[in-house]
């Protein structure tokens, strides 16, 4: 059988983000994105 | 027919338009609070600019790890929040298209493209520092918001802190200019982020995408991806005249018609203006099993025998 590596990167991306919903970090990362981060901009 | 070029142009203003929409900023909110936040565009487009609409893979990447140990001691276990999520948003991207959103979505490569419009002497960096992106990904984006912890036991998100000029530009002079309150703590650091913001500014008018060629910690993800993606360039020696026009038009100073790199280089931001420029179309844009992704291009000159 002849491996697509695009297709098998694919697939472990798709892997990737449904554990990452499943882990609860897309909240994360909304929590994160919608509060400003002072210190992350170099302001204080 | 419209060339690709333009179609390129109007892509890359569309795109940092649309994701740069909140223009609501005299609003109670200063930035934007809703939920498309969740998405993570493969560009670098600072999250906390009062325009943004949409999260930044590298500052939420940053967020997860610097988050690690806290998050991972709070829930005992199960599966970390170790940035799978922005790993795969990113790699369903780059998986497809490689570092295409370099070269065709990102509001910061635009407007380094612009700065290199202006009229000056040109100048053409050193191989070497193409690779300096990768300790960039490594230092400031993994390794220091892991291991650089604080009394709690959070990290630092190192790379937006001392390095991203893209927040500078977008979040922290807009958020200063639009709250006074903010100049009082705006101190050492912030003077240090406004030197790197000028300093790649400069750069920009004196060689192209200086930024994404050397520090683009996002560049440096999504171009590794270019070697395996679903859309790749193929470069035909056969019908390549050797022109080098592939190579002086190039924005990120990839030259595969000689053999010093791949045509699927991680440092190509699939920009296809040297598809474009090709005089005997020797350059193609394919799939992964040889089939042509695009066919606009016409022969300017006769093939190489």
């Amino acid at each position: 059988m002849k491996f697509k590596t695009a297709y098998l990167f694919l697939l472990g991306s798709m892997v990737l983000l449904i554990m990452g919903i499943y882990s609860g970090e897309a909240s994360s990362t909304l929590k994160k994105a919608i509060s400003i981060c002072l210190s992350c901009i170099g302001i204080g | 027919m419209i060339s690709l070029e333009r179609i390129r142009r109007f892509v890359q203003h569309a795109f940092s338009l649309l994701i740069n929409s909140h223009f609501y900023i005299f609003g109670t909110a200063p930035i934007y609070q809703g939920n498309l936040k969740y998405v993570c565009t493969p560009v670098l487009n600072c999250y906390s600019c009062p325009l943004a609409v949409t999260s930044c893979p590298i500052g939420a990447l940053q967020s997860a790890l610097a988050t690690l140990r806290p998050t991972f001691r709070a829930v005992g276990g199960g599966i970390p929040q170790a940035g799978l999520y922005i790993l795969g948003s990113l790699g369903l991207v780059a998986s497809v298209v490689g570092r295409m959103p370099c070269g065709w979505l990102c509001p910061f490569g635009l407007i380094q493209e612009y700065l290199f419009k202006l009229r000056t002497r040109k100048l053409a960096l050193p191989r070497w520092s193409r690779h300096v992106r990768y300790v960039v990904l490594a230092i400031f984006v993994v390794l220091l918001p892991l291991f650089w912890i604080d009394p709690i036991g959070f990290g630092e998100t190192t790379f937006c802190k001392f390095i991203c000029p893209a927040g500078t530009l977008e979040a922290g002079i807009p958020l200063l200019s639009l709250r006074p309150e903010l100049r009082q703590i705006a101190g050492v650091l912030f003077g240090w982020k406004f030197l790197v913001l000028v300093a790649i500014v400069v750069a920009s008018i004196y060689t192209s995408r200086p930024f994404c060629r050397t520090i683009c910690p996002l560049g440096a993800i999504l171009g590794l991806f270019n070697r395996v993606s679903l859309v790749r360039l193929h470069h035909d020696k056969e019908t390549c005249v050797e022109c080098g026009a592939c190579r002086t038009i190039c924005p990120t100073g990839v030259s595969f018609y000689d053999g010093t790199d791949s045509a699927n280089s991680p440092s190509c931001i699939r920009c296809l203006r040297c598809y474009s420029i090709c005089p005997v179309c020797a350059i193609s844009v394919t799939t992964e099993q040889g089939r042509k992704v695009i066919n606009q291009c016409t022969p300017k000159r006769r093939a190489a025998s």
